[in-house]
């Protein structure tokens, strides 16, 4: 018997990709996907890599495609926003290599800045989807997706999102199969998007879509499931296993593929019940269409499309159940916060005792924002802190921006803050950017990047010397200061906010997760010099508390010693202890 | 065999993940069907996280609804309040009698619940632990995880060698024998 193997959904689906004869995969890290990166990186046949971003890691992908190789782009949903631009257009150019674009949306935002629906990211840009609901199914449809690539000359979406990424299933292992690279063919009209060849290929991404409408109706992921007739379910990816627990006696049509649809088994499948549901998370790309075709379906009407869904959701909502459940416990709530000696911490705290504000970005920093720091007063996304302050100093001049400083992490700069820094350069700003640099990609656990000094596959290369790229671009002011010296810290923020010149300060400290089982000191309260004055306390870290006496204690099991308590302590009442 | 349904909370970074990745193994190796659900990215640090573990002969979603949970593995008193409802009624709250302040306390804004292990006794069975005292009694305190999960394994289908074994294969070479060491001391509590 095969051998099964309990897998993460993007374990699962680096494993097809190894199996399906993929040799080279591109990435940026993003929570619910970074995993796919981290397993295919241990296959020896595949090269990986972490790529700056989602758009450089997509071009990569599509030059092995073209190469001839099968190849891989791994990114969250977010991320296809930044890779659209290809990916709208490789959708022209299809493929000559299988190439797979994995898109990882996240219902319920565990971890992100919107819930968009990538689905809708491939029908505008008419690609097919390929859409599993657990570990087994994530590892057999990305191998489907790549025969479906090759055979049908397009890139191929495979959806996931949290619920499928981040949960654990059995898998069954197959073998590898080795592929020989296609032949490098140069062909002009194919692979040269200009106007007149572009026409000719937009005949062609129709043509296809309208073949794999067809076809789909016989592909096995598209599966009738037929049972009671009186209730009719058309589903999809995670919603399938709730449909499963919540109406075991319903007829379902499991959807493997989510664009184009399968239409005709479709309609087929409605005419054969008495009642039509339509359960899909987020947007109601199927539901939509379905209605369009003059089938009638309840959907969102009845189900929302906001965040995830559950079994008992769907016997509430669709079923009509009344559920005699406990209601939740009043409890304050625990919202995420900047670990123990986070070297955030500290530099947000500088921000704050200036009296500034901050255009923030995307990573732990984003956390600046709350209480007790909440400086960090805007988020769009990756690298827009930089150039949101630009925005800011041309709308309303540069003594405005003297009160605000930009906050971007060293992994995001690499990512987009490059090109918005430049901007700045180019378009004459007189903003401050601080670039929180704490040698890695904090949020998603830890990745390397082009500044770090190491790649995905673990080789020591140049890293990119963050000083000599601000340098280079013209910053007129570059400067060095350690984010848990808060005096320096503070007093290099006052000096270079009020100049009249671009600046950037590189904040830099590890992450403090980094080197946590390297901890040689941590700090203690010393109760007899305490005097209850809470200062040490105004940064809010997680390993402080208050006793009945007003005192403080620190927490020795969540101490990472960076010693910004101690700093502010103005009774010396914090003292330094080995470990 | 009806599906099991076990859930595991606590505050971010306190071990969820491993404690979940034994119990999977564990399913797996009773040659159980089995789905586990985790929470990775930000609301690891140092939010509230809940990971799902699901075992049967067939198991469908990964996650476990409210009013199902035969076992609830708490790392933190008022983590055990809010998840607390999970529990099915004869569902049983293995504890850790800890209490991390949340930003909101931290900061003043809210109160840290008082007694909330007594007032969840009078619904539930409720099994509490020191575990980080017994922890540092074994000279590490991180290993209190692993206490818990001893104390919860009696609640569960499995040998006390089944669990001795997954926990050699899964926890890191270096921590086995505290591991080990540690679970037992809350198996035989």
């Amino acid at each position: 018997m095969a051998e099964k193997k309990i897998m993460l959904g993007n374990e699962a689906i680096a494993r097809g990709a190894w199996e399906a004869g993929v040799t080279v995969s591109a990435a940026y890290p993003g929570t619910p996907s970074t995993e796919i990166s981290e397993s295919i990186v241990k296959y020896d046949e595949v090269y990986a890599e972490w790529s700056p971003n989602e758009k450089v890691a997509m071009e990569v992908a599509i030059g092995a495609s073209m190469a001839g190789a099968r190849a891989l782009a791994s990114m969250k949903h977010v991320g296809v926003n930044v890779a659209s631009d290809p990916l709208y257009t490789v959708s022209y150019i299809g493929v000559n290599g299988g190439l797979v674009l994995v898109a990882a949306d996240d219902p319920g935002l565990y971890s992100s800045q919107n819930e968009q629906d990538s689905r809708a990211v491939a029908r505008a840009s008419k690609i097919p989807v390929v859409e599993p609901s657990d570990s087994g199914e994530a590892k057999e449809f990305i191998k489907f997706a790549y025969d479906l690539s090759e055979k049908y000359d397009t890139p191929v979406m495979l959806r996931t999102t949290t619920r499928l990424s981040h949960s654990q299933g059995l898998v069954t292992l197959e073998e590898r199969a080795e592929r020989e690279l296609k032949p490098y063919v140069k062909d002009f009209r194919k692979n040269v998007m200009m106007p007149g060849n572009a026409k000719g290929r937009h005949l062609h991404v129709e043509a296809r879509e309208n073949q794999m409408a067809v076809d789909g109706c016989d592909f096995p992921i598209n599966r009738v499931e037929m049972r009671d007739t009186k209730v009719g379910v058309i589903t999809s990816g995670i919603p399938y296993q709730y449909v499963r627990e919540a109406m075991p006696d319903a007829s379902v049509l499991k959807l493997g593929m989510v664009n184009p649809l399968p239409k005709q088994l479709i309609l087929d499948f409605a005419k054969k019940v008495e009642t039509l549901y339509i359960v899909e998370e987020l947007d109601p790309i199927i539901e939509e269409q379905v209605k369009s075709w003059g089938v009638a379906c309840k959907g969102k009407e009845l189900l929302t499309v906001q965040g995830e869904y559950s079994a008992n959701m769907l016997r509430e909502k669709i079923l009509g159940q009344t559920l005699e459940l406990e209601s939740p416990a009043a409890a304050p709530q625990r919202p995420p916060i900047l670990c123990p000696g986070c070297p955030h911490r500290s530099t947000f705290y500088a921000i704050q005792r200036l009296g500034l504000h901050a255009a923030g970005d995307i990573g732990c920093y984003t956390l600046g924002a709350v209480a007790p720091l909440s400086v960090v007063d805007t988020t769009v996304c990756m690298g827009s802190s930089i150039s949101t302050l630009h925005g800011m100093e041309k709308a309303r001049g540069k003594e405005y921006v003297k009160n605000w400083v930009a906050t971007i992490g060293d992994s995001t700069f690499m990512h987009t803050g490059v090109n918005s820094l430049m901007n700045m350069v180019y378009n004459q700003a007189t903003g401050t950017v601080l670039i929180l640099d704490n040698s890695t990609t904090g949020m998603t656990g830890h990745q390397d990047h082009a500044g770090t000094g190491k790649t995905l596959k673990g080789d020591i290369v140049n890293a990119i010397d963050v000083t000599k790229l601000c340098e280079g671009m013209g910053v007129p002011n570059v400067r060095t200061v350690n984010a848990f010296d808060v005096k320096a810290l503070m007093a290099a923020i006052k000096e270079e906010v009020a100049k009249d010149e671009l600046s950037v300060i590189i904040v830099k400290a590890p992450c403090a997760l980094l080197n946590k089982a390297k901890i040689t000191m941590q700090y203690k309260v010393n109760p007899d010099t305490c005097r209850a004055c809470g200062s040490c306390m105004k940064p809010g870290c997680p390993a402080m508390t208050k006793g009945a006496d007003g005192k403080v204690v620190i927490n020795d099991t969540m101490c990472n010693g960076c010693g910004l308590c101690a700093q502010l302590c103005p009774f010396g009442a914090i003292e330094k202890v080995e470990v | 065999m009806d599906t099991k349904n076990i859930m595991i909370v606590g505050v971010g970074g306190q071990g969820t993940l491993l404690t979940s990745r034994i119990l999977g193994g564990i399913a797996r190796e009773a040659g159980y069907d089995v789905k586990l659900s985790e929470v990775h990215g930000m609301a690891q640090r140092g939010g509230s996280v809940v990971t799902f573990v699901r075992y049967g002969d067939s198991v469908a979603e990964p996650i476990v609804e409210e009013g199902c949970a035969d076992v609830l593995i708490a790392f933190e008193r008022l983590e055990a309040l809010r998840y607390a409802h999970f529990l099915k009624k004869d569902g049983v709250l293995i504890a850790n009698d800890q209490r991390i302040d949340p930003m909101p306390v931290v900061i003043g804004a809210a109160e840290y619940p008082e007694n909330i292990l007594e007032n969840l006794e009078k619904k539930y069975k409720v099994l509490k632990i020191d575990a980080m005292s017994e922890a540092k009694k074994l000279g590490n305190a991180r290993a209190f995880n692993t206490i818990v999960l001893g104390m919860a394994a009696k609640h569960m289908d499995f040998s006390k060698e089944a669990w001795l074994s997954v926990i050699e294969r899964t926890v890191p070479p270096k921590t086995v024998e505290l591991n080990k060491t540690a679970f037992l001391a809350g198996y035989n509590l």
